[in-house]
């Protein structure tokens, strides 16, 4: 069969979600956040929520959000979405409200807010790109960084003396009585990225239902900060934070 | 037995040459072109073994910039 005769609008089984709009993505090449934008994207105009969602960007990479996904967006302070989307949902419940934040901003400098917002049982959801980095800033050591993980403001690997424990921020969150559900996914594989989307899409169904919080954690890499060429930072990731952050559900109130 | 006809169609402006499509393609049809750059200077992907294609959506499914169209045609 020649190529003129496959490619024909007829036969489209894939394309580009309307709602990621053309503008570049200024995600390094192989960024997990690329992913991740194109899943929120599909899940929103699949759930025909397009003209009802509402994101809130963080402080990080993922500042942009609102340059790339045709939505409405507030853009938060540092650490401080959670707290925008709480004002934005209680104020018009009937939206679709939903925070993307890094790890530096959910587990850092937000982590009151997070935890707050989640104990409140806003229903909100929150999505958390966790690269174990600051990705922005130049890939300096979160509190998410594991132990021996080399960055910028620990060349030498994180040090339980010097810096203490990595945070495993989730399974916190899913102690608390507000979150309805909580997940950690990843998306270096055809699979992961499948299961990552069917988790978004639970996610905001949750919040629009009023069961509570849902977080879903995406374990991601950031090739630059940690200095590999994208699928050698798959397979890093696979291979280090797999440990720290076992992928699979922390909770799930419904079953 | 049905045949299946596969293709896809990179958007070679937006390829930021990851070569991810690359790696996660089970058929192995997609490459970097070794000399060809996009406006940006990135090594776009394209398809250096098109008959291979079972247009699975693999590539399209990792590709974090959305690049990537499949066509899929099931010969009866
Ligand atoms: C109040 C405040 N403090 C510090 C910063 C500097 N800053 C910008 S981004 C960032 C960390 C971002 O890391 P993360 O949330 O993990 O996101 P990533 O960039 O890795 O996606 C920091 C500390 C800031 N912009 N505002
Ligand atoms: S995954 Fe996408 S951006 Fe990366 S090389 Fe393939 S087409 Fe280009
Ligand atoms: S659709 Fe499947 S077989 Fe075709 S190029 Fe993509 S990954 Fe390879």
């Amino acid at each position: 069969m020649e190529l003129n005769e496959i490619i024909r609008p007829e036969n489209r089984v894939y394309k580009k979600p309307e709602l990621l709009n053309d503008t570049h993505m200024h995600y390094c090449p192989g960024c997990s956040h690329g992913v991740v934008h194109k899943l929120v994207a599909q899940v929103i105009e699949e759930m025909g929520m397009q003209e009802k969602a509402i994101g809130v960007s963080p402080v990080g990479c993922a500042v942009f959000a609102y340059n790339y996904i045709d939505v409405d967006w507030l853009q938060a302070a540092h650490g401080r979405a959670p707290a925008m989307a709480t004002a934005a949902k209680r104020l018009m419940p009937d939206k679709l409200v939903f925070t993307y934040q890094g790890d530096g901003d959910l587990a850092a400098i937000g982590t009151a807010e997070t935890i707050h917002a989640c104990n409140r049982a806003e229903n909100i959801t929150i999505i958390f790109i966790n690269n174990a980095i600051y990705g922005m800033t130049g890939g300096q050591m979160a509190p998410t960084t594991l132990l021996g993980q080399k960055t910028a403001t620990c060349p030498y690997g994180r040090r339980v003396d010097l810096n203490g424990y990595p945070l495993a921020i989730a399974p916190l969150l899913a102690q608390l009585d507000g979150t309805c559900y909580v997940t950690r996914q990843s998306v270096h594989t055809v699979a992961n990225v499948r299961k990552t989307k069917a988790a978004i899409r639970k996610a905001f169904e949750n919040s629009m239902k009023g069961l509570g919080t849902s977080v879903v954690e995406v374990v991601s890499t950031c090739n630059t900060g940690w200095k590999l060429i994208p699928e050698k930072a798959n397979e890093w990731m696979v291979e280090n934070m797999f440990a720290k952050y076992p992928l699979g559900d922390l909770k799930n109130k419904e079953e | 037995m049905a045949k299946i006809h596969g293709a896809v169609v990179v958007n070679t402006d937006r390829c930021k040459g990851c070569n991810l499509c690359v790696v996660a393609c089970p058929s192995h049809v997609l490459d970097l072109q070794k000399k060809e750059v996009n406006d940006r200077g990135y090594h776009f992907a394209y398809m250096s073994n098109p008959e291979a294609c079972i247009g699975c959506q693999s590539c399209a499914w990792v590709c974090p910039d959305a690049c990537i169209e499949v066509y899929r045609v099931v010969e009866k």
